[in-house]
């Protein structure tokens, strides 16, 4: 006789219990702790800030060791925690130009005021497996330089200055919040950016890469990219001043573009804007190209490529979101599938009926 | 539950979404934009559904919660649990006793009654949408009331397979103007939302959007004259409680194709089963 599945309650209570056994691993190895995922899986605890949108290295680091490692999971994990925080404040406009600088680079001059500075990379690295790392040892500490950095510009402003690249004004709008109001589509780039900036990166890379292949092509140069802590203000009105209330670390890329023009408007080098905390480069000129390729409709370019239909790119760039309708699927669909058997039965008698009436060569009966 | 307010979300965006669920009200079958909420349950696991429940539920409700029509489930019980430690109302299986139902993929047997409220969890709202994946052109489309690539899609099928082939999901006009997905019900369901005594709020919380078909609206299947609306019907009655008029479950018993079938839901059933007992 069929029993009915039940005791779901239970079930669900020791496949938790079993996780966490899991995620803990063989007892004779020492616990990881959170403070080491914070200080070194560092790339990763960015990379959940990121997509995460909460600045946050600590809880970054506690939904990675909670997540077992699954970034996707981990990123979920603080998305769900970030939705629950109040919002005391809005901050002024960062001002990266103004960013405390670690690492910056220009591919489009060879020297730049304030110079090329590679800080921690892993660009010009032998992918060569180093294992020194399987053994304890402590790295070396880091050269330092003697004096302090140069003021480093930002570099676009310099072509700015001569009118070779499109300015970047603030249209003075104040921009929507994609956390708290749905999308509404066609979206203004504010908000398209603003979607980029927590999409998945692997997405992101991957819709870049494509326009590089051809599939919406406009040729890009890595303008500048800068990686470094910038001081978060907010004005306090009891004050009448913005006052510093912390640091975060970013990474900014400005891609300068092909150009546009036209017969009025002389011609000039176009641009595409990434930004993500932390040190995430990779994702920073991912979401660049991406939001250079979303600008087609705007600067008058054919619609080609996949990376260019702002609705397609932006509708399917959020993880949480993806990952959360693909594994529904392992939700039960018991009554779904039953419907589709009653009628898949119902076709194949009707069809078997019909060879048979008729012998297999005839057409089917005009069912209209 | 300390440190989150009674039913999870905060008081402003329970209030913004029973705003959107009021237009919805107004303009029945719409679909109506609201700030969707992450939820600590992954999308596509009933957030749209949980977010409305949160909004309306009171501390003297009574909650049931429904997936598959059984109260057994695994997310079915994930959900109940959720809100029994986050608002912590009663919750109940019986359909008769519980003011609000959420539930996924089907309408219970027993007929509500008007002081009741089942909420639906749907996955795409769109009803369009796999004939024009665009927002803004299936929104435009809505607007216009461009139905016919709907009625061309269903004469498809039956140009195709002498049936119309949509058996759950199976779109409806709603008061004579939207075209509405009543989520992934069977067909089977669809008679039960023309003229019901209860409200019935639909929430989809990965694409943000929420309607509603109010008590006593007239809502139809789309069909054709010469090709009616009609649904499932089974030879076999539930092996359980003997029902002819309900929805059955296949159920494989062995591997040399045996197989039953019983009532999907759970709470009619086993109310069935008591009377006969």
């Amino acid at each position: 006789m069929y029993v009915a599945v039940k005791g779901g309650e239970r079930a669900i209570a020791n496949a938790h219990r079993l996780l966490a056994d899991r995620r803990r691993g063989a007892r004779d190895q020492a616990e990881l702790e959170v403070g080491q995922i914070e200080e070194q899986l560092r790339l990763a605890v960015d990379r959940v800030m990121s997509e995460a949108s909460l600045y946050d290295p600590e809880l970054a680091a506690l939904a990675i060791k909670q997540a077992s490692g699954d970034i996707i999971e981990a990123v979920f994990l603080l998305r769900a925690y970030r939705t629950t925080l109040p919002r005391l404040a809005v901050s002024e406009p960062l001002d990266t130009g103004a960013m405390r600088i670690e690492r910056r680079i220009s591919a489009a001059y060879k020297d730049i005021p304030g110079g090329q500075i590679l800080g921690p990379t892993y660009d010009y690295t032998h992918r060569l497996l180093d294992f020194m790392l399987l053994a304890e040892g402590e790295a070396p500490p880091p050269e330092r330089a003697e004096r302090a950095l140069e003021a480093c510009p930002p570099l676009l402003e310099l072509l700015d200055a001569e009118g070779l690249i499109e300015r970047e004004t603030d249209n003075g709008c104040e921009p929507a919040d994609i956390t708290r109001d749905p999308p509404d589509y066609p979206v203004d780039r504010a908000t398209r950016l603003q979607m980029l900036a927590r999409g998945d990166e692997g997405y992101l890379l991957a819709l870049g890469y494509s326009t590089q292949r051809g599939y919406g092509r406009n040729h890009p140069f890595a303008g500048e990219i800068r990686l470094g802590h910038v001081e978060v203000e907010i004005f306090v009105e009891e004050w009448g001043e913005a006052v510093c209330v912390g640091e975060i670390a970013l990474s900014e890329c400005q891609m300068i573009n092909q150009f546009g023009g036209s017969r009025d408007a002389a011609p000039q080098f176009t641009r595409g804007y990434g930004l993500a905390f932390g040190h995430s480069e990779r994702k920073a000129m991912a979401m660049a190209l991406v939001d250079r390729a979303l600008r087609a409709e705007e600067l008058g370019e054919e619609v080609q490529g996949p990376a260019q239909q702002a609705e397609f790119v932006l509708a399917h760039a959020d993880s949480v979101e993806a990952s959360g309708f693909v594994s529904h699927l392992k939700l039960p669909h018991y009554v779904d599938f039953q419907s589709e058997l009653e009628l898949l039965r119902r076709l194949r008698r009707e069809h078997d009926r019909r060879e048979c009436d008729m012998g297999p060569d005839a057409q089917p009966e005009d069912s209209l | 539950m300390n440190g989150y307010n009674f039913a999870y979300l905060d008081e402003q965006t329970k209030r913004m979404i029973r705003r959107a669920l009021l237009k919805a009200v107004a303009i029945p079958g719409y679909q109506v934009p609201f700030g969707g909420r992450e939820m600590p349950m992954p999308y596509g696991w009933g957030t749209g559904g949980m977010q409305l429940t949160a909004s309306i539920l009171g501390a003297g409700d009574v909650l049931k919660v429904i997936d598959q029509g059984a109260d057994d489930t695994t997310n079915a019980v994930s959900i109940r649990a959720f809100f029994e430690r986050v608002a912590g109302v009663e919750t109940t299986t019986a359909t008769g006793t519980a003011n609000v139902i959420q539930t996924r993929h089907r309408i219970p047997e027993a007929p509500l009654a008007p002081d009741q409220i089942l909420v639906f969890q749907v996955p795409i709202p769109e009803p369009l949408r796999f004939i024009e994946p665009s927002e803004q052109e299936t929104r435009l489309m809505h607007a216009l009331e461009e139905y016919g690539v709907m009625q061309v899609k269903l004469y498809e099928d039956i140009a195709r397979y002498g049936h119309i082939a949509t058996t759950y999901a199976y779109p409806v006009k709603v008061d004579g103007r939207y075209v509405m997905d009543p989520s992934p019900i069977p067909k089977f369901d669809n008679p039960k939302l023309h003229q019901s005594d209860a409200l019935m709020l639909f929430g989809a919380g990965r694409e943000k959007r929420l309607y509603a078909i109010p008590p006593y609206t007239r809502v139809e299947s789309l069909d054709f004259e010469d090709h009616p609306f009609e649904i499932q019907r089974w030879d076999e009655s539930c092996a359980l409680c003997g029902s002819r008029e309900s929805f059955l479950d296949e159920v494989i018993t062995d591997d040399a194709g045996g197989r039953m079938f019983v009532c999907s839901d759970t709470d009619y059933c086993l109310t069935r089963r008591g009377e006969l007992a």
